[in-house]
């Protein structure tokens, strides 16, 4: 039955697509829940050693090898200042595709993977100004869904080379 | 049937360029006064190609212009003409002319129009002047006006009847009628009757013929020209239209019989086939129309941008399939024991592994090998280089090139061209003397400048060697005292003299010449070639000459490396940068001002630089005694490094850090190691950059990237 459900479920995921809404992968942060755009996922793997960069911010962890390409690791808990968490190998690594000057790789340490949503424009909330107490620039909106908010992440800004410096 | 030909633009252009080269090098090597054909031909050759693929691809500018360099070589060729300074001189510059039209076709971009206009001109005025110094020295009036006559002619007849293999010969009559049909009015008619039924056609034979009218005034040998690649192949008769009017067909037939009766080859029934096929031909103009149209057409379709490709032989894509295929019996093989594995398999296990290092060793230099062209790309533009600057020094320059073969990385081979150029210019301008003072000196009155390329171990040498006056070790030293480069009464061996030339705005010469002497020199062939990965030295001595030794890396994408360990980081030096490791003796440590290290070596001191420090690890080990010392040179400044510990030395793949990230001070790359783990290769000259001011980590390198 179960099975049943699932197929019926990603059935409802295409139809709803057809209408003008955007599918966004959801990670959760510290019990927040972030979401990316779904076409910008390369992959979802677990931990993996990395190497330290010298002289790099604190969120970097460092750089990995991504079959022979080396992507750069940031810990978005470091990265949003929340407390940090030791990796282990559950921790999840998400490789993301950033546009830039040029196309490039990044991957992020998040705490779990959590959901595929699909998303109408007309439903994203505009992120609130916290003035100068919080940075919400890389924030592009926010979505209720059911009883949680999910805020949409702009990984071209976050992951951006400058922010990445 | 349609073929999208721009999709070969690419290839023509290539090869057009490679045909100039060709030309290039031909009009070099042509001795005046000496007719070689074998070299004219070989030119002849390129030019010919390249009008042919201007024309096919609607380039009608370039093929006309073209056109004209072939006439002139004909005359050459046929003996007609003198091979003298002048001529080789002025067909040099009309390849630079074809060259600049063919980048302005490929870049969409406007020709300078006056420039061609003035070499075409200078080439129909030699061309034409050289036949009227002919009429002159025959003092035949006669001659004159008969040249007259054929110069306002009104076209010619041909009759051309190719033999059977004409295709097998790979040429194609259509392409030529295109080209009689850009020098004038061409008019076409076939003769079918040779043409036998569909079931005994061959279809690789050719059947037909043609009579062709060409109304125009034209040059007898430019329709000839047209047909010099089936001379042999084919029976052809040119003769002179009388009129400027249209030829009707009755006179053509007259005309026509009266060829056959004059060549009496044919009978008299062929005689009244030909006559018959004529009438019943197609309206020629529409035939000539549509070629120019067609051509018009192919120049209207947008070139795409051109992308950087390398022409690789077939024997080398072969060897790499076979070692594929061998890959993968390998890793089927490996599979399969992979699948039931029991431990008396370990051996098989083992052996396979053992197979699969060799095999994967070979593919990676197999694959090197692709990147690999023979140095001769880089040599080649030095005979016309050092042919126009001896023509304007004055002075006598034979230039020898050898190991044009060696083969090195293509992205070094793009490298080194400009730094090649600045010693060659040196060495011309600086080194060789004009002929008297050499005569003056006791010596051959041509100076010799030789361009050497060899293999020597894992890396690539380059001597650019001259027979001139060598350095004068007295003006450097003059000139760094001036400089305040140095004290006076400092006393230096001649070879640490000549090192002097490769600091920063040195140059002995007094005046500014348009040749060389603007003070940005040497430093920058030296910076050059260490962004390479290679070295420069210098080796001279006075009165015989001197000879600059690059030595340069195979490639740029493996080095050799040497595993260090700082902290609980493992950082690989490039070997070619180390000079030795030593472990430190508290003896040879100085201070200086109670804050920065030296260590004693030898005679010099050097900076002892804690790559902990610079690169802000949380040490392992901070006495200088427990670690060691690895003396570092980069961009000709000795430092020591001190690390915790050296591991094994290898070979490492060079990925870089900008792909997906920035650039990092101190840092030239990275590598994966045997493990899976990255490991950062250091960069020498960045460290001691980082070493000096250490707030560089802190700025942020976006300049750099946008750079």
């Amino acid at each position: 039955m179960s099975g049943f459900q699932a197929v019926s479920d990603s059935v409802d995921l295409m139809e709803q697509k057809e209408d003008g809404s955007e599918q966004y992968l959801t990670f959760l942060l510290a019990d927040e829940e972030y979401g990316v755009e779904i076409l910008r996922v390369q992959e979802i793997k677990g931990w993996d050693r990395v190497t330290h960069i010298p002289n790099s911010p604190h969120y970097l962890c460092g750089v990995l090898n991504l079959r022979g390409a080396i992507v750069p690791l940031v810990d978005l808990r470091l990265r949003f200042g929340m407390p940090a968490l030791a990796y282990t190998p559950t921790t999840v690594v998400i490789v993301l595709k950033v546009d830039g000057i040029t196309p490039r790789k990044v991957a992020i340490v998040v705490d779990a993977v959590s959901d595929v949503h699909n998303v109408l424009p007309e439903d994203v909330k505009p992120a609130p100004d916290f003035g100068l107490s919080f940075n919400t620039d890389f924030i592009t909106g926010l979505v209720s869904i059911d009883d949680s908010m999910m805020m949409i992440l702009n990984i071209d800004s976050l992951l951006s080379i400058e922010a990445l410096g | 049937m349609s073929i999208d030909i721009s999709q070969f633009q690419d290839v023509f252009f290539e090869e057009s360029f490679e045909g100039l080269d060709t030309m290039e090098s031909g009009l070099l090597s042509l001795d005046v006064g000496v007719a070689d054909v074998d070299a004219i031909d070989t030119i002849f050759r390129a030019a010919h190609s390249i009008k042919g693929g201007a024309g096919t691809f609607g380039f009608m500018d370039v093929s006309t212009f073209t056109h004209v360099i072939e006439t002139m070589l004909d005359d050459m060729r046929n003996g007609e003409r003198e091979v003298s300074v002048e001529s080789t001189n002025l067909l040099l510059d009309t390849v630079d002319v074809l060259r600049e039209m063919l980048t302005a076709v490929q870049q969409k971009v406007e020709t300078d129009d006056d420039r061609i206009a003035d070499i075409r001109q200078q080439l129909e005025v030699m061309m034409a002047s050289d036949v009227e110094l002919q009429a002159v020295a025959l003092a035949n009036d006669k001659q004159e006006s008969e040249r007259k006559a054929e110069k306002s002619n009104a076209g010619w007849l041909i009759d051309f009847r190719p033999h059977r293999h004409l295709f097998q010969t790979g040429n194609d009559p259509v392409r030529m009628f295109g080209e009689l049909a850009s020098l004038g009015d061409l008019s076409i008619a076939l003769d079918d009757d040779e043409l036998p039924p569909f079931s005994d056609l061959e279809p690789e034979d050719s059947y037909l013929k043609w009579i062709l009218t060409l109304r125009g005034d034209i040059a007898e040998s430019d329709v000839i020209e047209i047909f010099a690649w089936v001379d042999d192949d084919c029976e052809l008769v040119i003769i002179p239209l009388c009129s400027t009017e249209p030829v009707k067909p009755s006179v053509m037939v007259e005309k026509i019989a009266a060829i056959l009766d004059s060549e009496d080859t044919m009978s008299e029934t062929e005689q009244a086939e030909i006559a018959d096929a004529m009438a019943s031909t197609l309206a020629p103009e529409e035939i000539a129309s549509t070629i120019v149209a067609q051509a018009t057409k192919v120049k209207s379709i947008p070139v795409t941008a051109a992308a950087a490709s390398i022409r690789v032989g077939t024997d080398k894509v072969d060897s790499l399939v076979d070692m594929v295929g061998e890959l993968v019996i390998i890793q089927s093989m490996l599979s399969q024991i992979g699948e039931k594995f029991t431990l008396e398999m370990l051996p098989r296990l083992n052996d396979g592994l053992a197979q699969l290092e060799r095999n994967t060793r070979e593919m990676q230099e197999g694959i090197m090998r692709i990147r690999m062209l023979p140095i001769s790309f880089a040599f080649n533009r030095f005979p016309r280089f050092v042919h126009d600057m001896t023509d304007k020094m004055g002075k006598k320059v034979a230039l020898k090139l050898t190991g044009e073969q060696t083969e090195l990385d293509k992205t070094v081979l793009e490298k080194i061209g400009a730094p090649l150029v600045h010693l060659v210019r040196n060495a011309l301008d600086h080194g060789l003397e004009t002929p008297a003072v050499r005569v003056a000196a006791g010596k051959d009155e041509t100076g010799t400048l030789q361009l050497k390329a060899f293999h020597q171990g894992g890396s690539i040498v380059i001597e650019v060697h001259d027979d001139g006056a060598g350095l004068n070790e007295d003006k450097i030293l003059k000139k760094a005292i001036e400089k305040g480069l140095m004290n006076e009464g400092d006393v230096l061996s001649p070879e640490k003299i000549d090192e002097l030339i490769f600091l920063p705005s040195f140059t002995t010469v007094d005046t500014v010449t348009d040749v060389s002497g603007r003070g940005v020199g040497m430093d920058v062939v030296r910076k050059n070639i260490s962004s390479l990965g290679g070295t420069v030295e210098v080796f001279s001595k006075r009165g015989e000459g001197s000879v600059f030794t690059i030595r340069l890396p195979l490639t740029l994408s493996i080095m050799d490396g040497q595993t260090i360990r700082v902290a609980d980081e493992n950082y690989i030096i490039p070997l070619i940068a180390i000079i030795e490791t030593v472990e430190i003796k508290a003896i040879d440590i100085k201070r200086v001002s109670g804050q920065g290290k030296l260590y004693k070596l030898g005679d010099e001191y050097v900076p002892i630089i804690r790559l902990y420090s610079v690169f802000n690890l949380t040490p392992k080990i901070t006495e200088l005694e427990e670690g060691l010392l690895v003396i570092v040179e980069g961009e000709g400044q000795k430092a020591g490094l001190f690390i915790d510990d050296l591991l094994g030395q290898q070979h490492v793949v060079i990925k870089s850090l900008e792909t997906n990230y920035r650039k990092v001070i101190g840092v030239s790359g990275a590598t994966i190691l045997g493990d899976g783990s990255v490991a950062l290769i250091l960069d020498v000259a960045g460290l001691m950059a980082l070493y000096r001011d250490p707030s560089l980590a802190k700025m942020k390198l976006n300049n750099d990237r946008a750079a």
